[in-house]
């Protein structure tokens, strides 16, 4: 049976300026910066669509002149990418626009995601939000296995010294930071510290999926989908986020490890294992997360995602180089959507070659990933430089 | 080491909701409530209106003891809202009957939480209309 998205190919990225603010934009033009700017590195224009995906849909096609033409509503991630390969696949669209962006909504309290900041009933009185919930989560693995501050801190130093060099993350040149560094800053929620955070910031980036014989006509270098699922365990910051929390789909996988499901089907639609990953572009909201994705999707044993870290796997060079450009920490995390496909954007740069910093030598497979386990989600996708 | 209080009233309270508006009712009334279903005895995560195990429509409300262990918790030092003060843990708890929730712990300092800690009940008022249940270590509380 042939791949299912063997005629599916991402033919164009982008992002634009990420940067604490963006005082000249909302999130509604700058989204459209970055479909425009997705489009221009397809070699593309917006009349070549006929499917829009972003965080506007409808808007953005009024706003592009398009139409009669298909949109989705839902908030672009991996699986949305999953869904826009799916339209081409299946012959529906033949020119997938995808676009997110946040510029103007961290306008009250800065440091926190106003979209992880629950009124809900069962969080919202007991002072729950994004870093406390992720620590309940990381509590348990330390609890269980001996998971330890120093080996997060090395996760987050890693990804922040990324950023460091980049000279399109918004912490550019904010570093380099040793381990010591992070454990330095003062403490969010413990075992959480400030520098194990993600950032907050704005900017948008855009995503262009063509059938492959369009493909083929353009300038780009194309990239492909070699796999690719989600997972969910629930809605995101309404309950407590409880590690053994288990479901009927797989009992064998509990809450703490979202995603594996999602991995497993990634990596047998890609006839793939985890040792044929170059590069993983994994979601960093919390440094936490990574040690949890290594253990969760099989690039280690459970409880020795720690110890992996700290043996160096993780660093530049190492066997696992991750989050290249920085991920949430220090590239952007731009706001509802738009750092969930960031990852995706990273992959593909990761394997066209085309990365300006950190790129890894010859990286045909990339994995990358995002939500987590404080939010009872996991998307992944296995982007690889050959037609599958 | 800071010994952990219980939140003022003027933080952001919860909204019940049509399911859960018993359990509201009974901590207001002092009284810890969780739901399980008549017929396969599961533990919801949370009120609901299907078994989530068995499908079934007919769960039942009951009163809990007030105690249990403690699963996990974290030290909150920055407040997501200014109405927190500061440390405060939020934690959740593992009741006796099997029901989990998410709780705070207060009546020790940051550093005797434990896991398996033995804690107990005790309800504070958030607003006029929403009191919330807390954890403190029981009497006698090693880990058991």
């Amino acid at each position: 049976m042939p791949h299912p998205f063997r005629d599916v190919a991402i033919v164009g990225v982008y992002n634009t300026v990420q940067a604490r603010e963006l005082p000249d934009h909302d999130s509604a033009s700058v989204e459209l910066e970055g479909a425009l700017g997705a489009l221009a590195d397809a070699g593309l224009t917006p009349r070549d669509v006929d499917t829009v995906c972003t965080q506007f849909s409808s808007e953005d096609v009024l706003a592009l002149g398009l139409g009669p033409c298909t949109t989705r509503g839902m908030l672009p991630r991996i699986t949305s990418v999953l869904d826009a390969a799916a339209l081409i696949a299946t012959g529906q669209s033949d020119v997938v626009l995808m676009a997110a962006g946040g510029a103007g909504v961290y306008t009250d309290r800065t440091a926190t995601a106003p979209w992880t900041r629950p009124a809900h009933e069962f969080v919202v009185g007991h002072g729950l939000f994004t870093a406390a919930e992720f620590a309940l989560i990381a509590r348990r693995h330390m609890l269980t296995y001996g998971t330890t501050p120093e080996q997060m801190a090395i996760v987050a130093a890693t990804i922040r010294n990324n950023g460091h060099v980049n000279p399109k993350a918004v912490y550019y040149g904010r570093g380099p930071y040793t381990p010591e560094d992070i454990l330095a800053s003062r403490m969010v929620a413990d075992p959480y510290h400030l520098l194990d955070c993600s950032t907050t910031s704005e900017g948008a980036c855009g995503l262009v999926l063509a059938r492959a014989d369009r493909a083929a006509d353009l300038a780009t270098t194309p990239a492909w989908i070699l796999g690719g699922a989600g997972d969910s365990m629930g809605p995101s910051y309404h309950i407590a986020p409880r590690w053994d929390m288990q479901g009927s789909t797989d009992p064998d996988i509990p809450a703490g490890y979202v995603g594996r499901r999602a991995a497993r089907r990634s990596f047998a639609m890609a006839g793939l294992h985890p040792s044929d990953v170059d590069v993983a572009e994994f979601y960093d909201p919390f440094s936490f997360e990574i040690i949890r994705q290594l253990e969760a999707f099989g690039f280690c044993e459970d409880g020795e995602g720690g110890p992996f870290v700290a043996a160096g796997e993780i660093a530049p060079g190492g066997s696992l180089p991750i989050t290249t450009d920085g991920g949430l920490m220090s590239f952007g995390h731009p706001g509802y959507a738009a750092q969930l496909v960031q990852r995706v954007i990273r992959a593909v740069e990761q394997v066209r070659g085309s990365c300006e910093t950190m790129q890894v030598p010859d990286a045909e497979v990339a994995i990358c990933s995002n939500g987590g386990a404080g939010a009872l989600f996991t998307d992944v996708l296995l982007v690889g430089r050959e037609r599958p | 080491m800071t010994t952990l209080l219980a939140q003022q009233p003027g933080t952001p309270a919860p909204q019940p909701g049509r399911l859960s508006q018993p359990y509201w009712d009974g901590c207001r009334e002092g009284e810890l409530r969780f739901q399980r279903c008549d017929v396969c005895g599961t533990i919801p995560t949370r009120p609901s209106a299907i078994c989530p195990h068995c499908h079934g429509r007919a769960l039942s409300w009951e009163r809990s003891a007030g105690a249990g262990s403690l699963y996990s918790w974290t030290i909150v030092w920055r407040p997501q809202h200014p109405a927190f003060v500061v440390p405060y843990a939020p934690a959740i708890i593992e009741l006796d009957e099997g029901a989990f929730l998410m709780s705070a712990m207060i009546g020790c300092d940051d550093t005797d939480l434990a896991a398996g800690l033995r804690v107990e009940v005790e309800f504070h008022p958030a607003s006029d209309t929403i009191t919330l249940p807390y954890f403190r270590p029981s009497a006698g509380g090693a880990a058991r």
